[in-house]
Formats: C-alpha cells, structure tokens, sequence
C-alpha cells in the first residue's frame, strides 16, 4: 500500500515474465533441437549399419553401434594425411596473420605517420573485395611462380587478413600512450616496444584473432579446390567434397554412412574448440560490427 | 592550434596529414607520440605487400583478362591472350546459362536475406528477453552452425533430404505425407538450399541482434511500456528504429555472403537439376576452370562484383538512419 509509484513498471513486468518465461523457453528448446537436428543426425548416422542408414521410418539411434563407416571411410581416404595438411595450413594462415595483422594494427592505432590514412583507406576496401574477383589470375599467377599443389601456395593468398587488422587495430587503440612514451623514454626500440610491451598487453585480441583466422581457413574451401591437383595437397573440406560428389565411391545407403563418418570427422574439431573458446567469438564479432 | 605544445611543429603537421586523428580528438592535443614515418611504413610493409601481390594485382588482372580471350593455353603464356574489346561482355548477355545464373542468385538472395534477418532478430529477442539460465548455451547452440565446415554442413543436408534414405522423406513417410525429392526437383532445389543458408548464417545475425539489443537504453523500454505500449508496439516503435545500425550492419553483410554463393551448389546439386541452383560464381568457376574461358569467367566475376558493389550502396542509403 505504501509502495510509490516508480516500482511499479519492474513489477509489472516480473509478474508479465513469470508467465511468459516457461514459454519462451520452450520456443527457444524447440528452435534449438531444429538446429541441433542435423548434427545429431550426422554423429548418429555416423555409428549406424547399412541396415540402419536405410531403415524406414528412419531411425535416430543405431540398433546397432558400428565403426565399420570410419574403417570403410580411411581405406577410401587418407584422412589423416587430409588432417595434417588443413592443420598445417590453418596453422600457418594463423601465424603469419597474428604477425601481420597486428603489426599493421599497432602502426594505424599508434604510429603517427606520413600516408597513414591512406594506408587504413586501403584495408578498408581491401575489407570488401570478394574472393570470387581474385581467383582467376591468382590461379594463372600461382601456376607461373610453380606454387600450385604446395603449402606455400594455399597459405600465402591469406597471410595478412584486413578483418584481422581492423580487429588489431581497435584493440590496440585502447594501449594507454603513455606507456608507449615511457617505453621510448626509457629507451627501448619501436620493435622492442610493438613486441614486449604492446603485444603482451592485448592478449584477448590476439586470442580472438586466432580462432577467427584459424577456423576461416579451416573451413575455408574454394582456394584450396583451386590452388590443388594433387590428392595428397588436399585439405579435408576438398577431399571431403570431391569424395562426395564422385558418385562411383558413395553410391548406395553405405556411401552415406561413409559419408557422414567423414563430415563428424571434419566438423568435430572445429565445434569442440568453438564451444571450449565461445566467449572470445561473441567478443569479436561486436567488436568488428559495431564499431 | 595554439595550445601545441612540446614537439609543436611536427604534432600541426600530423593534425594536418590525418583527418582522421584530428576529427576523432577535436581539441588540439599534444601528439605525446611523436612522428614515425619511417616505423609506420615498416610496420606495415608485409601487409601491404601481400596485398599488392595477392589482391591489388589480382583485382586489375581480373579486369584486364576481361577483355582477352583468354584460355587454356594462356595459363603458361598469358601476355599472348588477345584483345577483344566488350565482346565477354556482350556474350554474358546473350548467354542463357548465365541469365538463368543470375536469376538464381537473385532468388537465393531477394528470399534467403529477408528470412535470415528476421529469424535473427526473432530468436535475439527469445535469447535476450526472458532466457537467464542457460543463457550460453542457447547462444552457443545457435551460433555453432556458422562456425562449422561449410562443406561437411552441405554433405550433411543433403543426405538429410536424400529422397530415399532421408531423415525428412523418411518423417514424411510416417506421417503418411508424399514428400518431394527436394534436391532433385527444379521447383524445390533451390528452396532447399536457401532453408540451409538461413540455418547456417541466423547464428551471426543473432549475435550482432543481441549486442545491438543490449545497447538500447532499459529506460527508453520502461517508458514505453508506462505509456501503455505493447509487445508488438514496442517492438515497431522501439526496438526496431533503435536497431537501424545493426540491421543495416548485418543485411549488408548477408546480402554480400549470399551473392557470392558457391559451396552449397557445389556440394549438394551441382547446379541441378537442369541449372535450377546454378549460381553465378558456381558458373564462373566452371567456365574459369572447367572450361578454361577465363576471359570470360573473369567478365562474370566482374558483373558479379559491380552487381554487389551496386547493392551495398544502395542498402547504405536506404537504410541509413534519415532520422537525424
């Protein structure tokens, strides 16, 4: 009775949710499980007997558990070999755009210099140019410099990302100067300074870029379709693409076991570091939006 | 001006070399950084080397290659293509697999965007409006397509609408339902790859819905709810204009991803049935490697890009905030 008026709307409205709530959390399970659906379909898949994969109505847990998919699955491909080559060129993308990246970042967020502007005008555009306007000369210049079917040729097309700049650069802005200017008083180089001190202090940064970067190349697919003749240069999405869309070895309800074998096998890594480090996309991507 | 001090010369000559620095201060401040020109351009050499070897001059080569006849034979000797004016050009238009191309990218775009941004939005406010436990993991799990091989994703669905072992014929069936054969119906391809792409791409719309959602002020949304508004009026008249930076952020963005649709096509119908998913850089990349016309395929990646290059301007001016 002698409440004021004022907690009036907030008590309004935790009555209003009270009623809601079990609703919306029922929408949000249900539209969860939709997304889910296709997953647990493959995961399971993955483990089912032909018997199973062909069953009607379908069947969501096997009768009967099986590894003969993944045994049928590495004897038709090296995925190991497939393995290591996505792991190693996503390892080097990462590295050289973690270098790259954030040196240009530190220059455009703390550099005062002649032709800076220009220079972050151009990492802007570069922001917007689609990889479907490189591809064609890039190949014929690929080819010219003998780099098609080498590591060298998968990586460095995507050594130094603008995304990764910009992301750089709007963490590094945060660096206090004086602590640059202390540096420099006290005698420390530029490289010293960018390496020792600037880097250690934007480690979340540099986190962030990392999965962003090394998840991109993972899954990254039309290059490496390109810039690959030879099966053993293939990276998993190339090899798992080319394997199903070769009707000759999936035919028939086995190839699809085979097939989704192969999908968890790629998929699995990435979702297992995606939900370990989660926290660290969400960061990225307001940081790159909405700044 | 005036208040320079310390390294007064060099710090008027910086406010003058860069706009952006002196727009963004406003009061004339002391540079306590000093000038580096000769560190900066260090600093930025290796990138700005990767990208005049592997985007600048891919970007001119493409444009140039356009006009040539460019073919296989080019690959090991390209200075000896010839010149051929427009004619790529003039040839794109008559040709009727690349008009059926770019239609059906406009279909995947003008349906896939709208429906990607409005599920976005719908499952942010879900997430954003009620949901406190588990708040995670619900992110989490609407998120985790975008991050998953696109590849792997389309093997995936594909089977999942395979006609004869598919979890969605095989539903169907139960309920007594005739389902069609989806990926190999011209009339259903295409729908079917767009249901994938909204299930693939709301998990980014969500996530810059909710940062944008977490941005506008409680304060504006009691007021509302004071005067009487409802969900719906507050959601028209609130939610939405305040979100206006976010929504054009991600239809920009979704617009550019959709138009470059390639993986999806690729994996799940090849182009079928009958070029009802072909897609423009789905086609390119057949004429470019396929085939070897890459003086052409160079033509389609240009109209390709100047057709994105249109839209995004234009998203720009018609969802730019006139308000202010």
């Amino acid at each position: 009775m002698t409440a004021p008026t004022a907690p009036l709307p907030t008590r309004r409205r935790r009555t209003g949710s009270r009623v809601r709530t079990p609703l919306v959390y029922a929408a949000a399970s249900a539209g969860l499980l939709l997304m889910a659906a296709p997953f647990l379909w493959m995961a399971l898949s993955a483990f089912k007997t032909k018997r199973d994969l062909t069953a009607s109505p379908p069947v969501w847990i096997p009768t009967t558990w099986t590894l003969d998919n993944f045994h049928a699955l590495l004897r038709q491909l090296d995925m190991a070999r497939y393995f290591l080559n996505s792991l190693l060129v996503a390892g080097l993308v990462t590295v050289c755009n973690l270098l790259f990246c954030s040196m240009l970042g530190y220059a455009l967020a703390k550099l005062e210099f002649t032709g800076r502007s220009k220079v972050f005008g151009i990492v802007l555009a570069a922001l917007m140019v689609p990889a479907n306007l490189l591809i064609l000369p890039l190949y014929v210049l690929m080819n010219g410099l003998g780099l098609v079917d080498t590591y060298a040729g998968l990586v460095l097309p995507f050594a130094a990302n603008a995304f990764g700049v910009f992301l750089m650069r709007q963490f590094m802005q945060s660096v206090p100067d004086e602590v640059i200017e202390a540096a420099r008083i006290d005698g420390a180089g530029e490289w010293y300074i960018f390496w020792r001190i600037v880097l250690p202090l934007v480690k979340p940064a540099l986190a962030t870029l990392t999965i962003f970067t090394f998840l991109g190349s993972w899954n990254n697919f039309i290059w490496p379709l390109i810039a690959t003749d030879d099966p053993g240069k293939y990276t998993l999405p190339v090899a798992l693409a080319t394997f199903a869309n070769d009707p000759n070895r999936t035919v028939g309800g086995g190839g699809n076991g085979m097939l989704m074998a192969g999908s968890l096998l790629v998929v699995l890594p990435v979702l297992v570091v995606f939900a370990a480090l989660q926290r660290h996309f969400t960061q990225g991507i307001a940081t790159a939006g909405l700044k | 001006m005036s208040l320079t001090t310390g390294p007064a010369a060099s710090g008027a000559a910086v406010t003058k070399t860069t706009p952006e620095g002196a727009g963004a201060g406003r009061r004339p401040r002391r540079r306590p950084l000093g000038r580096h020109t000769l560190h900066g351009w260090l600093f930025s050499t290796p990138f700005l080397a990767l990208f005049g070897l592997f985007m600048l001059f891919p970007i001119v080569a493409t444009l140039l290659m356009s006009f040539t006849d460019f073919g296989a034979r080019n690959v090991t000797r390209p200075l000896e293509a010839q010149f051929v004016g427009l004619d790529n050009y003039t040839h794109l238009f008559e040709d009727d697999r690349f008009l059926t191309a770019l239609f059906n990218t406009a279909y995947f775009v003008v349906v896939g965007v709208p429906l990607t941004l409005v599920l976005g939005l719908l499952v942010a406010l879900l997430l954003n409006n009620g949901i406190d436990r588990a708040r995670t993991f619900f992110r989490v799990g609407f998120y985790a397509p975008v991050v998953t091989t696109i590849v792997a994703v389309a093997v995936v669905w594909r089977f999942v609408l395979d006609p004869s072992d598919g979890l969605v014929a095989g539903l169907g069936a139960e309920l007594g339902v005739q389902v069609p054969d989806f990926l190999g119906s011209p009339t259903w391809a295409m729908p079917s790859l767009i249901v994938m792409a909204v299930w693939r791409n709301l998990g980014t719309v969500m996530v810059l819905f909710i940062a944008g959602l977490q941005a506008v002020p409680t304060e504006v949304r009691e007021a509302a709810r004071l005067d009487g508004a409802g969900t719906w009026q507050e959601l028209r008249r609130i939610t939405v204009p305040l979100l206006r930076p976010t929504l054009l952020y991600a239809a920009v963005i979704t617009t550019i991803g959709y138009l470059n649709v390639f993986e999806e096509p690729f994996v799940m119908t090849q182009g079928g049935p009958s070029d009802a998913t072909l897609t423009v850089s789905l086609d390119m990349y057949r004429e470019g490697f396929n085939f070897f016309h890459m003086g052409y395929a160079s033509a389609m990646a240009y109209v390709l890009f100047v057709v994105i290059m249109g839209i995004t301007v234009l998203q720009l001016r018609l969802l730019k905030d006139n308000t202010r």
